[in-house]
């Protein structure tokens, strides 16, 4: 079952088309994660599925409606988004700012109810940023400032969550520590992440669900076990690798091949090369 | 990451938001410190009102005025009042507060604090409507506000289509808005060249800005627009609010940001054109209302209220102290609003860029 899809899109910047005939259905409770090459419109994927970008053709469906024919602040209660660039207000805390995720629950005369309050602080707490409640957002790291918007998104209480490259900037402590966070939600709270990552060996350990895409085509789609091999890696990033299973997780992990050495780049590349040889 | 030891460092905010609930489901969230700096706002703007309207060639205590503006008084203190001197506190509270608001709307969607009214041009694009009135068809009061209405409103559409690509951004709209500006007064000048000394003298005059002799029928119509249209703009303050944290996030809140953004600067525009309309085009007020109203909240936010509060007071208040400085009528209040509005710039450009932001 999927309550987010994606059926027959055509994507395109003013002229400029990124994909043509694009399907795709997030499995419900999955915690897919798209990859691919920069350009292959993983990204503008994502913008289809969360309506900030208008497809030239095709449609994409939440509920079985279409995403577009639906009244905004509904969309918003059922489907958040995590923008790879969002800006905090100048001053603003984090308790402020977490609040503000509540926003498509809120109305005129209902602005802040003791629901609203409680969701708020559990939202922070499940982030592990409740002590961080009264300090400015400007002055947090940047991992801990991805973690009070992720807490943003996860006060809007919507069962689908998309995120566009959260661990974009992060240090590798701090994109492990989203993705973990993530990883949680997902397989506590029962929610549906799609989320649209760089790193190929982080997809391959946290996804329940890869896409792999390119040129605007989805090239495999599966549980990453089945689908990441050394040929689609191949295939996909234009990269030559081994597959082995990730020693922690048992999933797979990508190794890129060694620099192969150019003709005459002399006695030490020369001697490496024998040293792999003797070695395999 | 977020470790306990680290949390205890920083500034703390020490704000008190008290949240309000009815029995009958209206709960909302109370910033003390904001609601506490709007009251005492208007009690400010209030008071200032009570002493420009007591000064003058007949100058009067204020206890004089609130007697004579609750009904009593003598004749002449009646006629003092309530014909010639509260329409003109009046003009000065209605353009302040739509100067304020206008500003507070501006600089949020434009998400700088440069991208107000009085910097992207709409002055200079209601004084060429104005100009046009006075130099060609040597309109009187009336022709003359309609025609700096027309100017200011085509100005801001003008702005507004070379801006758009893909929805508003907020340097190109800042940068289009200068440039706006830098054609208008070409176009403001050249029309000087075209009129006479007495048509000159009266431009120049209405250009700088003024609250003098203004009278019940600048009132009126001004005071029909604010009442229509700041309420708009107030109900637009929650989403305008989650605008600030960029349009993909607002709109991932389920805020329709381009009909919001429409709609808020549509208002902004009338507003900021009507109030030129009444009193020429005050410099400034529009730039520094919403940042000095920020700075005393210190809540994140547009603080659409507390701008336009903050606009009125800036203005009655600047308008006492030209009189008090400079006699009764000698000094039109644009110059004073000019003068303090102009230092703020320079503070404004020096902080922003050493934030990094220009």
């Amino acid at each position: 079952m999927s309550r987010l899809t994606a059926e027959n899109l055509t994507l395109a910047y003013d002229q400029r088309v990124i994909a043509e005939n694009l399907s795709v259905a997030v499995p419900d409770r999955s915690f897919t994660v798209i990859v691919g090459p920069n350009a292959c419109g993983k990204s503008t994927l994502l913008r289809a599925l969360s309506r900030m970008l208008k497809p030239t053709a095709g449609r994409v469906l939440l509920d079985g409606s279409v995403i577009s024919s639906l009244p905004a602040k509904k969309v918003a209660r059922t489907l958040g988004l995590l923008p790879q660039s969002s800006i905090a207000p100048d001053g603003i805390t984090v308790a402020d700012l977490v609040a503000r995720g509540r926003y498509p629950h809120q109305g005129v005369l209902r602005q802040w109810s003791g629901e609203d309050e409680r969701i708020v602080r559990e939202a922070m707490e499940s982030t592990g940023v409740g002590q961080l409640a009264e300090r400015y957002v400007d002055e947090l790291s940047g991992g801990q400032r991805q973690r009070v918007w992720i807490a943003m998104a996860l006060a809007q209480q919507t069962p689908l969550l998309l995120l566009d490259e959260p661990t974009t900037y992060l240090d590798i402590q701090h994109q492990i520590d989203v993705l973990d966070l993530c990883a949680e939600l997902h397989e506590e709270q029962g929610r549906t992440l799609v989320a649209v990552l760089h790193d190929l060996n982080h997809a391959a350990r946290y996804a329940s669900h890869l896409i792999a895409m390119k040129d605007g085509r989805v090239i495999a789609e599966g549980a990453p076990s089945d689908i990441v091999t050394a040929e689609l890696v191949e295939d996909v990033f234009g990269l030559s690798c081994q597959i082995i299973d990730d020693p922690e997780t048992g999933t797979p992990l990508v190794i890129p091949a060694a620099r192969k050495p150019r003709a005459g780049t002399g006695a030490a590349a020369g001697a490496r090369t024998e040293a792999a040889t003797a070695r395999s | 990451m977020s470790s306990p030891v680290q949390s205890d460092k920083g500034r703390k905010t020490g704000r008190r938001v008290t949240p309000v609930r009815t029995g009958g489901g209206l709960s909302l969230r109370l910033d003390l410190r904001a609601v506490t700096v709007g009251v005492v706002l208007l009690v400010l703007a209030l008071a200032a009102s009570v002493a420009l309207i007591g000064s003058g060639d007949y100058p009067m205590t204020p206890a004089e005025v609130l007697r004579t503006l609750t009904g009593g008084g003598d004749a002449g203190q009646q006629f003092i009042v309530q014909e010639l001197r509260l329409p003109r506190v009046l003009v000065g509270l209605l353009v302040g507060a739509a100067f304020g608001i206008a500003g507070a709307v501006f600089q949020t969607v434009s998400r700088n604090p440069l991208g107000s009214p009085d910097v992207l041009g709409f002055g200079q694009g209601a004084s060429v409507g104005a100009l046009v009135v006075i130099v060609y068809f040597h309109g009187g009061t009336f022709a003359v506000a309609a025609g700096s209405v027309v100017g200011g409103v085509i100005t801001g559409l003008a702005i507004f289509l070379l801006a758009w690509k893909r929805g508003i951004h907020g340097y190109r709209f800042v940068l289009v808005g200068i440039g706006a500006a830098a054609m208008l007064y070409a176009m403001v000048l050249y029309l000087l060249t075209k009129a006479n000394i007495v048509e000159a003298t009266r431009a120049t005059t209405w250009m700088t800005g003024s609250l003098s002799g203004r009278d019940w029928s600048q009132v009126w119509p001004l005071a029909a627009v604010c009442a229509v249209l700041i309420p708009l703009a107030l109900c637009y303050g929650r989403p305008l609010r989650m605008l600030e944290m960029g349009d993909d996030a607002a709109y991932a809140l389920g805020v329709r940001v381009d009909r919001v953004r429409v709609v808020v600067l549509l208002a902004a525009v009338v507003l900021v054109a009507s109030a030129t309309a009444a009193a020429g085009p005050i410099a400034f007020v529009a730039l520094t209302a919403p940042q000095l109203a920020r700075r005393l909240t210190r809540s994140p936010g547009p603080n659409l209220l507390p701008a336009a509060v903050m606009g009125a007071l800036l203005l009655v208040a600047a308008d006492w102290s030209a009189q008090r400085l400079f006699g009764a009528d000698q000094m039109p209040v644009g110059v004073l609003t000019g003068v303090l509005g102009g230092g703020y710039l320079i503070w404004l450009l020096v902080t922003e860029r050493r934030a990094g932001r220009i």
